[in-house]
């Protein structure tokens, strides 16, 4: 058989009464809001709801006690962002440090770079970013042109990241570049390099998305001096890092629960208008996320066992994604609405944001094609 | 299994032929015992792996009632009652019509059952009636009903029987489940099987794709070929996400929310995959002689009984309207996880 392994999930009385209290949090926080029919959605950034969470011990609760993490169960971290993520928690300030930076430092980075990072970025107080792509490059991060030369006592880092999510809010942004060799040498010679965007020669340029708002940005690096301290790792074994980072990037439940907010909606319009038709498909929506959970849960049981969820991971955000896509567009054959993200009615002001931000659910993280390429080399046949 | 049901095996079964020696193999084994309850006198295996004997079912198109018979046992079992020895199935609980009345010592009844599995070839045939004071569970020897044959879109029996005929009180006893109880446990255990079918055609696919050459090259090296491999691949891991959901809810009290977001999901999934496998094999896949269709068709038949994704998609959906705290409470309450 060529079954991919998903072990069974396991849920933990712990994790339950934490995820109670997380949910009492969030009606205290969110209820005024959506009682107004209004939802923020987790890629939205908002420090003062970072530090919140960071003072709840919700942000690095796997990481140890020693760098201010809460040494609880990856069941419990799981079942907290999930509930964040179901609610449209504006999580966006501290995501990417908490999924992505703190894992990468607690396996590679040093014990600077720990003390440095870790202990702010569970406060909710320090944001990263992380700069991979560049203008020309795309989805194919191993031609990547910036080029960090090493110079007395560090790197001298020059070149473009482009689509670096929330970099003009962040401290630090970890940085893939190329430290050896030639563009030719393909994966051999990169590096990551953690930098402080506070660094002089940084400059950072926001790109406004189709739905107007500003998560995005190009940031340059000219002649930027990163000592040789900020050095992620073993040089030249950046991508391995990255790749091994990706896996859990990509198998959480942001991957599928981005367009939750109007399954809710829907429910709750179902409830004052029933027909069979939108009973059905209400259930079905439903019924699609809550397997999907469970094979995303199931991921994270792999984390914890210490296994490489890579091909896991691909397959729960190709077909996340595509239901997170799906979504906007069952409720609009469900109801006459028209959507518009500034409308006053709820379904259709939901519905309206959701349908332009959908795009970038099959983009972000890894393409679509990308991801069936990652499944394709998993089933053997690449 | 795989001894048991080669290829040949499984196409004479498959074309209607009742296997009586692999049915007395299997049960010799203690299969058809595996969810009778330890508290009943059965084996005390753990639902989870009753169902990985039946993924086993799916994967190599075993074409007998095995999943009827498993339900039946720990059903009758349950019940107290004896009957005879040989082959036995159990009817489509919600296809099912039976007026029981007392008559002198025993009972009169009357009705009819849509769709048995292998209804024709029975020693024995289960019925779920609901007498005054609760469910029954009926047993109908062979001889006591009469059998119009029929088939689903695999080509596997589901024949349509009737009864008028009086019945020794021993043959009608009460049971804990109710028609719907015993309809959504049908459902369960359909949902594992279609994961066990899902996956025998990823793997079928994937050695045809590697063998099959095109275009001077193995036409697995095409990315367009990849990409569908890739979403093949997806649904089996749907498939098999819902049947450990189904397996888990399987007698569990509330757990029929559970059993019918898995059972819809995997006939969705199960569907998408029949094509995706179809659309790489390309026209040998559609012949009689090539054996993808004794999967496809199978999965095909099974995302229909025990009820379709339209029935259980509508279940889970008047399930969130009734959850005051939403859908995602639903899901959590619902989708649980091993303990």
């Amino acid at each position: 058989m060529t079954a991919f392994d998903f072990p069974y999930p396991v849920m933990t009385a712990e994790a339950e009464a934490l995820r109670s209290e997380v949910r009492a949090f969030l009606d205290e926080e969110l209820g005024a809001l959506r009682a107004a029919g209004q939802y923020i959605g987790w890629t939205h950034a908002d420090p003062e709801f970072s530090r919140k969470l960071g003072a709840r011990g919700w942000i690095g609760m796997t990481w140890p006690k020693a760098y201010g993490g809460g040494e609880r169960s990856a069941t419990e971290r799981y079942v907290a962002i999930e509930e964040m993520l179901a609610a449209g928690a504006p999580v966006g300030a501290h995501w990417t440090a908490d999924r992505q930076v703190g894992p990468l430092l607690l396996g590679h980075g040093s014990e600077e770079q720990r003390r440095l990072l870790l202990p702010g970025i569970a406060a909710g107080t320090c944001y990263v970013a992380i700069g991979l792509s560049e203008p020309g490059v795309g989805s194919d991060l191993a031609s990547v042109k910036a080029r960090a030369t090493p110079v007395d006592g560090g790197y001298r880092l020059s070149g473009t990241k482009i689509w670096t999510t929330n970099a003009h809010l962040s401290h630090y942004a970890v940085v893939l570049c190329r430290t050896d060799g030639e563009p030719a040498d393909r994966h051999a010679g990169l590096s990551q390099l953690l930098v402080d965007l506070k660094a002089p020669g940084i400059e950072i340029r926001p790109i406004v998305d189709m739905t107007g708002a500003h998560s995005f940005n190009e940031v340059h690096f000219a002649d930027v001096f990163i000592p040789e301290a900020m050095l992620i790792g073993t040089r030249g074994n950046g991508w391995v890092q990255v790749s091994g980072e990706m896996g859990s990037e990509r198998s959480g439940p942001d991957r599928f629960l981005s367009s939750f907010a109007v399954v809710e909606a829907l429910v709750r319009r179902t409830r004052e208008e029933p027909t069979d038709e939108r009973r059905a498909a209400v259930g079905r929506l439903v019924g699609h996320v809550a397997v999907l959970r469970r094979l995303s849960a199931s991921i994270a049981e792999m984390i914890r066992n210490g296994e490489d969820p890579t091909v896991q991971g691909a397959l729960v955000k190709d077909i996340g994604t595509a239901l997170e896509q799906e979504i906007p567009e069952v409720a609009r054959r469900l109801f006459a609405i028209e959507p518009s993200p500034l409308g006053e009615d709820p379904l259709a002001a939901l519905v309206g944001s959701t349908l332009l931000a959908s795009p970038s659910f099959t983009l972000r993280g890894g393409t679509r094609e990308i991801l069936r390429g990652i499944i394709a080399r998993g089933l053997g046949v690449r | 299994m795989r001894e048991l049901f080669d290829r040949e095996t499984v196409r004479r079964g498959s074309s209607g032929e009742w296997l009586a020696e692999s049915w007395q193999a299997i049960d010799a084994l203690g299969l058809t015992q595996a969810l009778v309850k330890e508290a009943d006198g059965g084996p005390g295996i753990d639902p989870a792996d009753a169902a990985d004997m039946l993924r086993l079912v799916g994967y190599w198109a075993v074409p007998l009632p095995l999943a009827e018979a498993m339900l039946g046992a720990g059903l009758l079992a349950q019940s107290g009652m004896a009957v005879a020895g040989g082959p036995m199935t159990l009817a489509p609980p919600h296809r099912t019509t039976v007026a029981l009345e007392h008559r002198g010592d025993g009972w009169f009844a009357d009705g009819h059952a849509a769709r048995v599995p292998w209804g024709r070839c029975a020693a024995t045939l289960l019925l779920i009636a609901a007498a005054a004071d609760g469910p029954c569970l009926v047993a109908l020897p062979a001889g006591l009903f009469t059998v119009k044959e029929g088939a689903n879109l695999a080509g596997e029996p589901r024949d349509d029987v009737r009864f008028n005929t009086s019945l020794p009180a021993t043959a009608v006893q009460p049971i804990g489940m109710t028609a719907d109880d015993v309809h959504a446990a049908g459902a369960a255990l359909r949902t594992v099987m279609t994961a066990g079918g899902v996956q025998r055609l990823l793997d079928l696919t994937l050695g045809f794709a590697a063998e099959h050459r095109q275009f001077g090259r193995p036409i697995a090296k095409f990315q367009a070929v990849q990409q569908n491999l890739a979403m093949l691949a997806g649904q089996a891991a749907l498939c098999r996400a819902a049947s450990d959901m189904a397996a888990q809810a399987l007698f569990a009290r509330d757990g029929r929310v559970a059993i019918a977001m898995a059972k819809a999901r995997a006939g969705e999934a199960a569907a998408l995959a029949a094509h995706l496998a179809h659309q790489v094999h390309g026209a040998i896949g559609f012949t009689e002689e090539y054996d993808l269709h004794l999967y496809s068709r199978r999965l095909l038949a099974w995302r229909e009984e025990y009820g379709n994704e339209a029935e259980w998609n509508a279940i889970v959906g008047q399930a969130c309207l009734d959850s005051a705290d939403g859908a995602w409470a639903l899901i959590t309450r619902h989708g649980g996880f091993a303990r």
